[in-house]
């Protein structure tokens, strides 16, 4: 194995570079192993359970399938950089106070495609709100305390407006 | 003017939705799971499975991954130094397989390398020579004894039978059916994971592990190590779910041998596709059920046959036996029964703990069959349940008598009372229909049913196991810090514990300390049972530290310790006006108490299966709609009513994710998950082909919290992790029938179930 | 660097011409699962993903919508595509969860050329065509020679797919897919009907139901004797259930993990049936 690659990724606004890495590094891997950014979480490896959300310039994707060193000219936003304080967002305030979260293995999957969902979308129908996290699969919960958590942010959201 | 209006914060005691302690960490990506943990100087561990079910190992040369540049290491059953197997009830499985290999995926060595790439062209090169046998797959061939012995131990890991009142008794009913069960997995979302590190002397090391029991895992790693208990640190890493699969060893003692070898530490952490071989799964079983019964459809007999295919080793094969046995009744009146049940060793995947645990299995059959029974005397589902309610007091098939507070016909009545949902308009959105996002059907194509399943679920461990939790409680300074080795792995124990404290010491800022093996065992988060035993640990221990606090307070007050009480925040005098904060109370002080919880004790079943196996009991009912596409075989759960026997809601934000969740997981039995098996070998290791619910398969779940305090639990609260899962499967299968009025006898149902 | 992260098409094919082991990558969304579960070791990458021209949609060309070969999915599923080729803005929205959309495409499902690619039936049943570059030459080959079996295609080691194109047709078209799941699943058996008014033409392609894509031509014609489709009018279901007995007739399934032949064979019969008569409504 050579692990022989050098490049540089933009994430979550700070240009982070990546050394002596072998070719067949996933996002997912480079992000948690090799840039200390462990938020994102890898469950299947192949895309089928949405833990490993990232955007990646405004879409969200998979990480765990973007190949990490063709990923130089994207900006790359994941669970760390959805906030730069310490506060937390409105969605992740919900999904505490819903109960959204139980293990958490899934969470931060969830929370960043929540916010890409609501930044495209401020007033999905529940029909779309499923749709939109059909791709984040959650064994313990069940959903119900998700959605929930999805419908209080979006009224909080209109409540404050 | 406004009003000014104070609000006031409810404190976070039992009865209250406490929030996740490690909500905030989780929301942000900043808990800590184990597979995030890094050590310095550290290196990766992989394994090697064997691709056979069933083979000789003739030889395995390991020189060639050894000579690849990045390799540190490589172990195989040679390098095992302790004792060469591990168990949960019978050490019957290899740390590394040496003669034989008895099941696709059965580790054979293990490497490592210095990045996850080096591990898997190690892996490749390791060369191991098998002469394939060919595998036991069939669980007959085993009861038969038509198959020579693949393991020492034999082909039937445990045969019991349940022998109970008159056995040629018969009714003007007699309905039956022979019941099959799929193999579910608990696919959690957090593969296995482990951080060994090694002391610097070499002589022992710690170990950071996602499990369901510290202390059992450290008893048996400590015999394959050879190294005293005291020379093995536990630490409990973040556990991304568990369901059962991590009752049993996987990596654990792999990762150790590996970092003491290489004297470096160690992080293991399994692909999805190994996740599949590398842990237990819920037992397949075949059931046949035969219910003789009364011209109003009150149960007079249950014949009944039990083949559980337990797969290459023990596990919890014979606990989960004797829970499928035991449950034959399910939640009603029986008083004769003959039940003969086997679990079985075969060259299939390793089976043991999940969610509901022989529960489940036995649970599809009697309800099928409670259907059945009112097909034939024209009642209705609900009537036919009612009529056969068991009640407390009740005598079980195994003699027990039914103590726990058993409110199956409430269970029964208040789901029946849950409207149903709207009847489907003649215009949909399409995409909501059974089918999906495939835009299959279009509403005329569509039928609905409705079906019901009622369970009967033991909590805690059977069979006289000696069964307790440890917990400490320090108060110093108005703050308490709680301890234990409860292993939290979603469920919300580290919820809860605060709100134990809280509620019975008057404080409200409660220090969870590190969950180790630095104190007692708590038990395994498993049967339902840690809300009880861990629960009631830490209530005990909190009562011995208020009961020394009263006494602090009192000698310092000169006030009888009897007559003081906390409310709220305060010691008060019941009888007088003394009244000061626990914070004030207890400042400058230290007051230190452990406590051990045991359940009641339990005997173990007789030659007729007849004792007092069973601590106590939850009940549940749930009411199914779903639609069903009967061309095409496609369902969709649209609505799920339940009303679960919980005892005591401790926290009904925590109490609704048990029941969501668990109903989820039951749907997923009911018509997706299935780990499809040709010849031993395991056809759909991944995501792609093991199929989950997603957010559009999940119903509308509208639940209702029975509250019976259970007298004999500590905090009057029963379990409430098993049951949402058990009863769903057979109410979402029972909905089926009725949309389609075919009959149905096998879990997950097919689409060719359905429509061929 | 092992890994070419190509900005314009000639950087790609002039690499990919000097790398006889260079492969290459769009969304990842295919090659990445086979390379995390070390089935392929990758030497020499060419990313595609930064190539503006192959994520462009051109109606240019009179009757064609012309699809870029790395437009996502996400994409895929709304307008213009969702007006001009509803049937594959329909398959798009059946491809994996939402994430995999929005890094899949046509591409990658072309390349990969897996007889359950989900947007492979609307190329079949469209008589898409399929544009193909070298550094050197081009050329434009029909969806029907170009998929040769399971995972086997024309395409050359040199050549890249550049852009799909479709005809753009009066009339109707659905797709239909059936999978175990509500949403996020690979297809058992799925089918993609194009009812072309104008030519009073019926076509029906057929996925997961054999080594490639199926086109069933003589399920096709019998329909076309059958019936005067330039009436227009609705179709019996008595016709439309023979159309989908044909139309399975010529399907090949296999049994297989995920399902058995004899469903999936079912299951095109009732998906033809039910496409035919929503074509004529």
């Amino acid at each position: 194995m050579s692990a022989n690659e050098f490049y540089s990724l933009n994430v979550n606004g700070e240009t982070m570079s990546v050394q002596d890495s072998w070719v067949g590094e996933s996002l997912l891997y480079v992000l948690r192993e090799r840039l200390g950014l462990p938020g994102t979480k890898g469950a299947c490896e192949q895309g089928e359970c949405g833990s490993c959300t990232v955007l990646m310039d405004g879409e969200a994707v998979c990480a765990c399938l973007v190949m990490a060193a063709t990923a130089v000219n994207s900006e790359i936003v994941t669970v760390e950089g959805i906030t730069t304080d310490s506060e937390l967002t409105d969605v992740q305030q919900s999904f505490v106070e819903e109960g959204a979260v139980q293990c958490g293995f899934c969470t931060p999957g969830l929370i960043v495609a929540v916010h890409h969902l609501l930044g495209k979308n401020p007033q999905p129908s529940e029909f779309e709100i499923k749709e939109a996290i059909s791709g984040n699969i959650c064994r313990c919960t069940g959903y119900g305390r998700v959605f929930a958590a999805v419908e209080a942010t979006i009224r909080s959201r209109n409540d404050s407006k | 003017m406004a009003k000014s209006s104070l609000v006031t914060k409810p404190r976070d005691i039992l009865g209250n939705s406490a929030l996740r302690p490690d909500g905030a960490h989780k929301v942000q990506g900043s808990f800590e799971f184990t597979s995030d943990l890094h050590a310095e100087n550290m290196l990766w561990g992989a394994t090697l499975r064997s691709p056979h079910p069933y083979a000789k190992i003739v030889s395995i040369d390991t020189s060639a991954a050894l000579a690849l540049s990045g390799v540190q290491c490589v172990i195989t059953a040679d390098d095992v130094p302790g004792k060469p197997t591990y168990g949960l009830i019978s050490s019957d499985q290899p740390v590394f397989a040496q003669d034989f290999v008895r099941y696709m995926g059965e580790p054979v060595a293990a490497v490592a390398a210095d990045h996850p790439e080096t591990c898997r062209r190690a892996l490749a090169l390791i060369t191991v020579v098998y002469e394939v046998l060919t595998p036991l797959t069939d669980p007959e061939d085993a009861i038969a004894g038509s198959f020579a012995p693949i393991h020492p131990d034999g082909n039937v890991i445990r045969h019991q039978r349940i022998i109970r009142g008159e056995q040629s008794i018969s009714g003007p009913i007699v309905v039956e059916g022979e019941y099959v069960i799929g193999m579910q997995d608990q696919a959690f979302l957090g593969l296995e994971a482990a951080l060994a590190i090694p002391d610097p002397d070499g002589l022992g090391l710690h170990l950071h592990v996602a499990t369901q029991w510290l202390h059992e895992d450290l008893t048996q790693i400590s015999a394959c190590l050879n190294l005293p208990a005291d020379k093995i640190r536990l630490t409990l890493g973040g556990v991304g779910g568990a369901f059962g699969a991590r009752e049993d060893i996987s990596l654990q003692v792999h990762c150790c041998l590996l970092a003491l070898k290489a004297g470096r530490p160690i992080k293991m952490q399994y692909s999805r596709e190994e996740s599949f071989f590398g842990h237990v799964h819920r037992h397949p079983a075949t059931i046949f059920m035969r219910h003789h019964a009364d011209s109003n459809g009150k149960i007079v007999k249950i014949d009944a046959r039990f083949v559980f295919d337990g797969g290459a080793y023990t596990s919890t094969s014979p606990a989960v036996l004797i829970n499928g046995i035991t449950h034959t009744q399910g939640p009603y009146k029986c008083d004769n029964a003959t039940v003969d049940g086997y679990a079985v060793r075969t060259n299939n995947p390793p089976c043991g703990a999940m969610r509901g645990f022989g529960v489940v299995q036995a649970c599809f059959a009697h309800e099928s069959q409670m259907d059945k029974i009112a097909a034939a005397v024209g009642k209705s589902p609900v009537e036919i349940r009612l009529i056969n309610a068991m009640v407390t007091g009740d005598p079980l098939i195994t003699g027990q008598i039914m103590e726990s507070v058993a409110p199956v016909a409430r269970c029964i009545t208040e789901t029946d009372a849950i409207p149903l949902p709207e009847l489907m308009g003649q215009t949909v959105n399409e995409l909501s229909l059974p089918g999906g996002s495939g835009l299959t059907a279009s509403r005329s194509n569509i039928v609905r049913g409705i079906g019901w399943g009622v369970s009967m679920k033991n909590l805690m461990y059977s069979e006289g196991f000696d069964d307790y939790a440890t917990a400490r409680c320090t108060l110093k300074d108005g703050i308490a810090s709680l301890k234990f080795a409860t292993s939290e792995v979603g469920q919300g124990f580290v919820t809860l514990a605060p709100q134990i404290a809280r509620s019975v010491l008057g404080v409200d800022e409660v220090i969870l300390e590190p969950i180790d093996t630095q104190i007692g065992s708590a038990g395994s988060t498993s049967a339902s049972r840690q809300t009880w035993m861990s629960g009631g640990a830490v209530d005990g221990a909190c009562r011995l530290v208020r009961e020394r606090l009263f006494h602090h307070v009192g000698l310092m007050h000169s006030i009888d310790p009897i007559r003081l009480v906390i409310d709220g925040t305060d010691v008060i005098d019941q009888l007088g006006t003394f009244r000061v904060s626990v914070a004030d109370a207890s400042e400058g002080i230290e007051i230190s108490e452990t406590f051990e919880h045991h359940h009641r004790a339990t005997e173990e079943l007789d030659e007729n299966g007849q004792g007092n196996c069973h601590t106590a009991f939850a009940f549940v009912a749930h009411r199914a709609v779903v639609d069903v596409d009967p061309e095409l075989g496609l369902v969709k759960v649209v609505q799920i009513a339940t009303a679960q026997d919980v005892g005591r809601v401790l926290n009904p934000l925590s109490a609704i994710g048990q029941v969501e969740g668990g109903i989820a997981q039951g749907l997923g039995l009911a018509v997706m998950e299935e780990i499809v098996m040709k010849d031993g070998k395991v056809r759909n290791p991944s995501f792609t082909d093991y199929l989950l619910p997603t957010a559009l398969d999940a119903p509308d779940v509208v639940a209702v919290m029975i509250e019976e305090h259970e007298p004999q639990a500590p905090l009057g609260a029963k379990g409430i992790g098993e049951p949402p899962c058990i009863s769903v499967t057979p109410a979402i299968v029972a909905a089926i029938r009725n949309a389609i009025g075919k009959n149905i006898e096998r879990i997950p149902v097919r689409p060719q179930d359905i429509c061929l | 660097m092992s890994v070419i992260v190509a900005k314009e098409l000639t950087t790609a094919l002039t690499a990919l011409r000097e790398h006889g082991d260079a492969r290459l990558i769009q969304g990842g969304t295919d090659l990445m699962v086979e390379i995390n579960f070390n089935h392929v070791k990758p030497t020499t990458m060419i990313s595609l993903r930064d190539i503006k021209s192959l994520r462009m949609i051109r109606t240019d060309t009179p009757g064609i919508m012309s699809i870029g070969s790395g437009v996502p999915y996400s994409v895929i599923e709304g307008e213009p595509v969702l007006t001009a080729i509803p049937a594959l803005a329909q398959a798009a929205r059946t491809v994996g969860s939402p994430q995999i959309r929005a890094a899949g495409s046509l591409g990658g499902n072309l390349g990969t050329c897996s007889p359950a690619g989900d947007t492979l039936p609307v190329m079949f049943a469209l008589d898409a065509s399929i544009h193909l570059s070298a550094i050197d030459s081009s050329r434009v080959v029909s969806i029907h020679d170009f998929m040769t079996g399971v995972k086997r295609s024309v395409r050359q080691h040199d050549e890249i797919i550049t852009a799909i194109d479709f005809p753009i047709i009066n009339g109707w078209q659905g797709y239909s897919k059936v999978g175990v799941r509500n949403a996020m699943v690979i297809s058992v058996a799925s089918a993609c009907l194009v009812a072309d008014h104008e030519n009073a033409d019926v076509r029906i392609a057929l996925g997961s139901v054999g080594p490639t894509i199926i086109r069933c031509r003589a399920a096709e014609s019998w329909l076309k004797t059958t019936l005067d489709l330039s009436t227009r009018s609705t179709i019996s279901l008595d016709v439309a259930n023979e159309f989908g007995r044909r139309a399975a007739e010529e399907s090949s399934p296999i049994d297989d993990h995920r399902s058995t032949a004899q469903y999936r064979r079912h299951a095109i019969s009732v998906l033809a049936s039910r496409l035919l008569r929503k074509a004529y409504q």
